[in-house]
């Protein structure tokens, strides 16, 4: 291990220790603004797992998010919450290796379109079974988990979102990855089972989403399908990456705080126009700083040298 | 029963082929994956009803004056938005998550300024909806209308695209970019003109569909991706392909919503794109090149 891994490990160490504290120190509003950054923390970091390498647009971030809610909805006065996360988990794994053994052994382009309308289609699945079977739409969800064990279970998750980041960026499959970014042809001709290593990531990827949805659902108390399946949220979360760079672990990270803040007031300011906001931002985003701030930062960096 | 069903089941299926005929323009051609492609259809649905309601005219005029405007605003969108990427992706893969991204952007730019003019509501108007008897089955004229328009508009296209020159060009380019350049196409005027028809298309079936399909402004969504399932069913570029695959698509749609439950229909879309993916992920009608 080099010293500027063990840096950046004693660093983040120090960050979990730190970021730990906020339930202590801030109040209820700053305990909120907190919860929702580290939940798009999260999702921004899985998602750029798999997307950031591979170089696949995923689309279908709020998809795993919402069966992650929905898990929760339905299952939480009945069983444990360690089983409710299982869970959870377990519906993710299963949906994510069929949206990824029938798009990722083709070209990348079934991918996109596939997640592009798989929240839609888990959205009026969901509905259906709802409104046939259990007579019901939308949900209650009563438990007695705090703002604050919402945030530190965020939290951990993230941690350990960041360690399997590392794990993987050091790993075969890492290699792999970047090897299949690069040029795939050329992956498969070294031998890497591409395939393989695609469904691998993208599975482990939206793991995080679904547990991301499970643990954020008690903060709602009611959902129903259009609450947790909000494509907003799958958009929200493609920007934060993008901005802060998805070529780098530490990148989205950089996106998410500054645009989870410019988010929050735009909705409080205007809740009408918050997703042509949103748009403009994200076109801006996408012309202007193509590489991220990671990139911009990495190139500063670089200059004086 | 069966009859009726497969009439109105055709008509979903043209406007489908309508749609997805401008989509595999856009990207066949132009190379642009246009997510914000349905937003365009529902934004000339929302033009068309107000052409009846608040002008009080034929939505037929609607179809004279929307899809031009349409044109002008895709060949805006193409030169002004999309044009940079192009010139700054170096692979064909690069442009495709650029133009990805930035329609993306552009989707809920135009969403967020409709539900900020119409909000969720549903709408919908009455015109023509005169029952029609045709063998023993009814039929709403507005359907068949919009059928026989889809069938006008589709053909004209096909013909457009087949027997003039600048057709011919058009699909060059389709094949295969470097070449076309070789024997003197331009190809940036024919992928902006390309996309620009793709939205005058889209714009058209808006306006088809505004007659006898109620709709919202959160829609757009849905026909994209439908747009999307039929181009990749019929295969890419391939105009012939997307009609078949269109009218397939809303025929076993049509079956599913009243012999299943409508509120299965996208899963029924969904299990169409799943079979072709697994079976065919060339397309019906394409070639198995990438």
């Amino acid at each position: 291990m080099s010293r500027r891994e063990t840096l950046s490990i004693l660093a983040g160490a120090l960050a979990t220790a730190i970021l730990a504290c906020v339930p202590f120190l801030f109040g209820d509003y700053g305990l909120s603004l907190a919860i929702n950054i580290v939940s798009y923390a999260v999702l921004a970091t899985a998602w750029s797992l798999f997307s950031g390498p591979t170089r696949y647009v995923s689309l279908a971030t709020v998809a795993f998010f919402g069966i992650g809610a929905y898990t929760t909805a339905v299952f939480a006065e009945t069983l444990p919450w360690p089983a409710v996360l299982a869970i959870a988990a377990v519906i993710g794994v299963v949906v994510a290796a069929i949206v990824g053994l029938s798009t990722l052994r083709l070209s990348g382009v079934y991918f996109v379109i596939f997640s592009f309308g798989l929240a839609e289609l888990v959205r009026q699945l969901v509905t259906w079974w709802e409104v046939n079977k259990t007579r019901t739409l939308g949900r209650y969800v009563f438990t007695d988990i705090t703002a604050a064990q919402i945030y530190w279970q965020l939290l951990a998750l993230a941690v350990l979102v960041f360690v399997v980041g590392f794990l993987i960026g050091r790993s075969r499959l890492g290699l792999a990855l970047r090897a299949i970014g690069d040029d795939e042809t050329v992956a498969r001709h070294t031998g890497i089972d591409t395939t393989r290593a695609k469904v691998a990531l993208f599975v482990l990827s939206t793991v995080f989403m679904t547990l991301t949805g499970a643990i954020m659902a008690p903060r709602w108390t009611y959902i129903d399908p259009a609450i947790a399946f909000n494509p907003v949220v799958s958009f929200t979360v493609l920007i934060m990456a993008l901005l802060g760079g998805v070529h780098r672990l530490y990148g989205p990270v950089l996106g998410v705080v500054p645009l989870a803040l410019l988010f929050e007031f735009l909705l409080a300011r205007f809740p009408n126009h918050f997703s042509i906001m949103v748009g403009l931002v994200f076109i801006l985003i996408v012309y202007a700083i193509p590489r991220g701030i990671a990139g911009l930062v990495e190139q500063a960096v670089r200059r004086p040298a | 029963m069966l009859l009726e069903v497969t009439l109105s089941g055709v008509t979903l299926g043209g406007m489908y082929a309508l749609v997805a005929m401008g989509l595999t323009l856009q990207y066949g051609v132009a190379r642009i994956m246009n997510l914000s492609y349905g937003e365009l259809l529902i934004a000339a649905a929302f033009a068309a009803l107000w052409f009846y309601s608040g002008l009080a005219l034929s939505p037929l005029l609607g179809l004279l004056v929307v899809p031009p405007l349409a044109f002008a605003l895709s060949y805006a969108i193409y030169r002004i938005l999309l044009q940079p990427l192009v010139r700054r992706a170096k692979t064909r893969d690069a442009l495709e998550v650029d133009s990805i991204l930035a329609t993306f952007g552009l989707l809920f730019v135009i969403q967020g300024v409709m539900l900020a003019a119409f909000g969720g509501a549903y709408y919908s108007y009455s015109f023509l909806s005169i029952p029609l008897h045709i063998a023993g089955a009814t039929v709403a004229a507005n359907r068949l209308l919009a059928l026989v328009l889809a069938v006008v508009i589709g053909l004209g296209l096909y013909l457009a695209l087949t027997r003039t020159r600048l057709g011919t060009a058009v699909r060059a380019v389709a094949v295969d970019p470097v070449a076309a350049q070789l024997v003197a196409i331009d190809v940036r005027t024919a992928s902006a003109l390309a996309f620009a028809l793709g939205g005058a298309l889209v714009a058209a079936a808006g306006v088809l569909v505004s007659m006898f399909l109620t709709f919202n402004a959160n829609l757009g969504v849905v026909f994209t991706l439908k747009a999307l399932v039929v181009v990749i069913m019929g295969g890419v570029g391939n105009l012939l392909g997307a009609l078949i695959a269109g009218l397939v698509l809303g025929l076993v749609e049509n079956y599913v919503a009243v012999f299943v439950d409508p509120g299965l229909t996208l899963a029924a879309t969904y299990a169409i794109f799943l079979l072709v993916l697994l079976v065919r992920p060339q397309g019906l009608l394409g070639r198995s090149s990438r």
